[in-house]
């Protein structure tokens, strides 16, 4: 198992979130998608200049600013 | 009547429900975004809320009337959310619907291809109410992706009626008010599932969940609000309080329950923050189980399905192949941009090839019936100036404007939709979102944009979808800079005759096109400096965290787009065009009528202002065409060519290249041409929209600068192209 923050996920890579890091309001809102500790995430598709990606949480598709998505520790 | 007002800072939000009797039944429509909530709506009610496939249409609440078995069901289309955990303002809003007994029951509708997130939303409802229906939509869409989903289980386990639909066909919905039916005369016994959250949080909040169950007597679950107290959510303790009319918490009794919970809580190494963290985990597990009991699993380890829980562990498959396969070509490093102004140049080059024959078929007719109207005048004897007035003055424009305008909408308005209905706006998004980063503004800002194309008021009123009051602002302040259907046709028509030639084939209109997206893409770029240079000064401040849905692509219903967007979009605006038109083709007919001293009053305006005007390229004529185009920028072409007509001889204008040589002879060269395209995609935005932002912002002081913006941008335009090319002297 290697840690890592949810950005450093490459395309097509899967991963176990462990906690979410980020500002409470912030947190509220990526826990309202289903962003929860255990939650399987997938790294499904960077957006053309990469700062945006999209990813698989719960069988939906989400994209997410990498300012976000850098505070998601994850395991892979 | 039943009135909820939520004072959320300076907005206040009012949701008020207009009963036509006191029998009739209040139904509020819950949902995630984009689960197909205004479809049931619609089809229920006969009414014709916008629609689309992308997260965030429904920005306000809309009311409508279904009857069923002679009862009156008033359906309130709530704006979608992901939880009603209220962290933001519509989030509040549908809680405290739904909570204070603005509902007398709830349907929750859910997308059925992405079940599992969707009865997150539903657990949340069933925490605060027991009349709850759940309507399970886009079955039609899940058949496609194989994914089937047991309803039956899924009734036995959630304890509350549930109904498969397909809104946009229809299917399902008698049973769905059926049984909503039931669950409102009570035939139906709810046996909602309870979250059941961890021992150490169940054992300390008991006592207080008791006590408030007891004083509160069922109209709001105890536990629900135990748990809502304890995390310290103060602003629905706060409408908990305006609601009862007392403060409930505050009373002695509760008080000493609520601080020894507290203490319990805190024994455990539980506060506020972790236990919000793990009755929010709780809630999302149960959707989990549930969902895991309800849709089949191909095998203990299937990576390949796609459809199964467990498939959705290969990202390749996660929301069916199809669609990441389509994403991979049009979000793509290489190709999404590049797609996207194909896209463009596509759809701008069918509106032009497709509107040229029909325009000019309309104009001929149009013109035809000005003759006999003419004719008729004479032969009746009326006054010189009453058929000036009413034929040459307000007939003219109007025939200009329905002629010039009605088909490009036409044929601009179903294209766009077919893209919104198959979920390419959101990819447009997700492409462009590092601009928007850039600017510091929020990437749905590119979704309003969208909105602009069809009518900049839309995309306005439309920017409600983004949270932060700032970028809000931002993206009210630069809507502006993407040209509206109304100031489509005048750019094309001077694109067909000053640069690409008017003969109207194939080559002629691919150019056109081309043409035509580059001004638009200048549109965005300056969007995007706007934005940016807002976010630097008066509006100061970082971007804040956006979360973008891609939703899965679905087939547009081709027929049902066509008619959509002809009878409720184009036929609309048009309708608002032609009311502006009338009225303006008086005003101008007696500004080129009257006369001061030695001219009229319109070659005298025109001659004020000519000065000015050919500083930016312009003259005064075509400045003044934007000034009393105010109303609307369809009717600015028409005045320009008014008032050329009622200076000089009069000319038979069925067709453009007599409307080239009536400019020529009025001094326009291809520098007057570039000028008037810049200013006409530079300048204030029209009355409605001014209106529009005014109500939106708050206040006057927004509207002025959403004024001030544009037209400074478009004057230095102007000013810099022309002092450039006259440098240079051309």
């Amino acid at each position: 198992m290697t840690y890592k923050n949810l950005t450093d996920l490459q395309e097509g890579e899967r991963a176990k979130v462990l906690s979410l890091t980020n500002a409470s309001s912030i947190k509220r809102r990526l826990q309202d998608l289903g962003l929860v500790e255990g939650t399987q995430v997938n790294c499904i598709q960077k957006s053309p200049q990469g700062d945006m990606v999209a990813y698989g949480i719960r069988g939906a598709i989400i994209a997410l600013r990498a300012e976000d998505a850098v505070g998601v520790l994850v395991a892979s | 009547m039943i009135g909820i007002v939520l004072v959320n800072n300076s907005n206040p939000e009012v949701l008020e429900i207009i009963k036509g009797s006191p029998s009739d039944r209040v139904i509020a429509l819950a949902g995630n975004p984009n689960v197909g909530k205004s479809t049931v709506f619609n089809n229920l009610t006969g009414m014709r809320q916008h629609t689309g496939n992308w997260p965030g249409k429904t920005v306000a609440s809309a009311q409508g009337v279904h009857n069923h078995n002679g009862n009156d069901y008033i359906l309130v289309d709530l704006p979608g959310t992901y939880s009603i955990m209220a962290h933001s303002a519509e989030e509040e809003i549908a809680r405290d619907f739904i909570l204070f007994g603005g509902a007398d029951a709830t349907i929750v509708v859910c997308d059925a291809t992405v079940l599992e997130r969707n009865l997150n939303l539903v657990l949340q409802v069933m925490e605060i109410t027991k009349n709850v229906i759940v309507c399970v939509n886009l079955l039609d869409e899940a058949r496609k992706k194989n994914i089937e989903i047991d309803l039956a289980a899924l009734e036995e386990e959630l304890g509350v009626p549930v109904v498969g639909t397909s809104a946009r066909s229809g299917e399902g919905l008698t049973e769905l008010i059926e049984r909503t039916e039931e669950v409102y005369s009570e035939t139906y016994i709810a046996t909602p599932k309870k979250i059941e959250y961890e021992d150490d949080i169940t054992d300390s909040i008991k006592a207080l969940a008791d006590k408030l169950d007891q004083k509160l007597e069922g109209e709001v679950s105890g536990t629900w609000l135990a748990l809502r107290a304890l995390e310290g959510d103060e602003l629905l303790c706060n409408n908990v309080h305006k609601y009862l009319g007392r403060n409930i918490m505050e009373e002695t009794d509760v008080k000493s329950v609520l601080i020894e919970a507290r203490r319990k809580l805190k024994l455990h190494g539980i506060s506020g923050d972790i236990l919000k963290d793990m009755v929010v985990s709780r809630i999302v597990y149960t959707a989990q189980e549930v969902a895991e009991i309800v849709t089949p699993r191909c095998g203990a380890d299937c990576v390949g399905c796609g459809t199964c829980a467990l498939g959705n562990k290969n990202p390749d498959m996660v929301g069916g192949s199809r669609d990441r396969k389509l994403d991979r070509i049009l979000t793509s490093k290489k190709f999404g941009i590049p797609i996207m102004f194909a896209l463009l140049c596509g759809a701008l080059w069918i509106t032009i090839a497709g509107a040229n024959y029909p325009s000019e078929m309309l104009a001929d007719f149009l013109f035809w019936i000005q003759d006999h109207l003419t004719a008729l005048f004479m032969r009746l004897g009326s006054p010189d100036w009453l058929h000036g007035l009413l034929v040459l003055g307000v007939y003219r424009v109007l025939a200009w404007v329905v002629a010039v305008m009605l088909p490009p909408m036409a044929i601009f308005f179903p294209i766009f939709t077919m893209l919104e209905d198959f979920g390419y706006l959101p990819r447009v998004a997700f492409n462009l979102d590092h601009h928007f980063k850039k600017a510091k503004a929020c990437g749905k800002q590119a979704l309003t944009m969208c909105m602009g194309f069809g009518c900049n008021c839309a995309g306005v009123i439309g920017c409600r979808i983004i949270d932060s009051p700032r970028e809000r602002l931002i993206a009210i302040l630069t809507n502006n800079f993407v040209p509206c259907n109304g100031r489509f046709p005048t750019l094309i028509a001077i694109i067909s005759m000053f640069f690409v030639g008017v003969a109207g084939g194939l080559v002629d209109s691919l150019l056109s096109a081309l043409v035509l997206a580059a001004i638009i893409v200048l549109g965005i770029f300056l969007t995007f400096r706007a934005s940016h240079f807002l976010s630097v000064t008066i509006l100061k401040g970082e971007s804040s965290f956006f979360a973008l849905e891609l939703p899965p692509y679905r087939s547009p219903q081709v027929g049902k787009v066509i008619v959509r967007s002809i009878l409720d979009r184009t036929l609309r605006v048009l309708g608002r065009a032609v009311a502006i038109a009338a009225p303006a083709g008086l005003v101008i007919w007696i500004f080129a009528n009257v006369s001061v001293g030695e001219t009229t009053l319109l070659s005298f305006s025109a001659s004020l202002l000519d000065p000015f005007a050919r500083l930016l390229g312009l003259d005064g004529v075509i400045l003044l065409a934007f000034i009393l185009g105010f109303p609307a920028n369809e009717i600015v072409f028409p005045i320009i060519i008014m008032s050329y007509i009622s200076s000089g001889t009069i000319l038979e204008l069925d067709n453009l290249t007599e409307l080239k040589t009536l400019l020529v002879a009025n001094g326009w060269t291809w520098v007057t041409a570039v000028s008037t395209m810049l200013f006409c995609l530079c300048h204030w935005p029209c009355s409605t929209a001014c209106l529009t932002i005014k109500k939106e912002s708050g206040s006057y002081k927004w509207m002025g600068l959403s004024i001030l913006i544009p037209t400074v941008v478009g004057v230095v335009l102007c000013f810099a192209f022309t002092s450039t090319v006259r440098l240079f002297g051309f």
